[in-house]
């Protein structure tokens, strides 16, 4: 399997009142190891899955978000989170986690995972893709 | 074209495996290929067998079943939402000490990198679901 594919997983669901959030990272690591060009993005409630100081005590539920700041370490760089998304629901980057990936060509430095783009951008780097990933 | 088919939703709760299953065999019946059909999330419960609908319903567990074995399928559960969810065959029955097993005819359970890899071999991944 040498052909390489943008892999693009669009996340659209809150983290913990369905599964999808987590069954959705838990294929991203797993597809990790088939080395595609892959791209995460956030839209609609699924912002809420990259909020950080996440607590579940009182739902009771494993709180997965800290898996998130592991995706730099997995090869995964390009996360794209839709401002208008965020805007939608009174959030900004700074409540996100703040993710990162090391850049081996670059002497390892510590690069911004997060690309904030608009709709209209994202519709852009969606209809390059090659496989799309509904979660 | 070589499709990879994914179904997210269960039975009956949902159109999901429905219209995935009328897509599947439309597909075939117009010569495409179904390198695979991924069962994901509560699509897992696709595949057991111990389901038992009305008579005067459709079964959408042995419609899958009978699909596969007319056009040699290979019908994927996932091991990790199958897990969860309890669906089980020989293999899983014995890594976890299960007391019973309840696998359709047809169906395998393996890992999600079989979901990849369909989307790596296939023309086009389509997604059933929400």
């Amino acid at each position: 399997m040498s052909e390489t594919k943008k892999f693009m997983y669009v996340n659209r669901r809150a983290p913990y009142g369905t599964i999808y959030a987590w069954e959705s990272l838990e294929v991203v690591l797993i597809g990790a190891a088939f080395e595609q060009d892959v791209s995460l993005a956030f839209i609609d409630d699924g912002v809420y899955q990259l909020v950080k100081g996440q607590d579940t005590a009182g739902v009771g539920m494993k709180n997965f978000s800290p898996t998130y700041a592991a995706l730099g370490d997995y090869e995964v760089t390009k996360i794209y989170v839709e401002k208008e998304s965020l805007e939608e629901r009174g959030l900004t980057l700074d409540d996100l986690q703040h993710l990162v990936w090391e850049d081996e060509d670059d002497d390892w430095a510590e690069k911004d995972s997060i690309r904030l783009v608009s709709r209209a951008e994202l519709a852009e780097v969606f209809s390059g893709q090659d496989v799309m990933f509904n979660f | 074209m070589k499709l990879t088919i994914q179904v997210n939703e269960g039975p009956y709760q949902h159109q999901a495996s429905d219209s995935a299953y009328f897509f599947t065999k439309a597909a075939l019946e117009k010569g495409h290929e179904i390198f695979r059909v991924f069962f994901y999330h509560d699509g897992v419960n696709n595949g057991t067998r111990l389901t038992t609908p009305p008579q005067d319903d459709r079964n959408v567990v042995s419609r899958w079943s009978e699909l596969a074995a007319e056009h040699d399928l290979d019908l994927v559960i996932c091991v990790a939402a199958a897990q969860r969810r309890g669906i089980v065959d020989d293999g899983e029955a014995e890594r976890n000490k299960k007391d019973a097993t309840n696998i359709a005819p047809g169906f395998r359970i393996s890992g999600l990198g079989q979901l990849v890899e369909g989307g790596i071999q296939s023309d086009r991944l389509v997604v059933f679901g929400d």
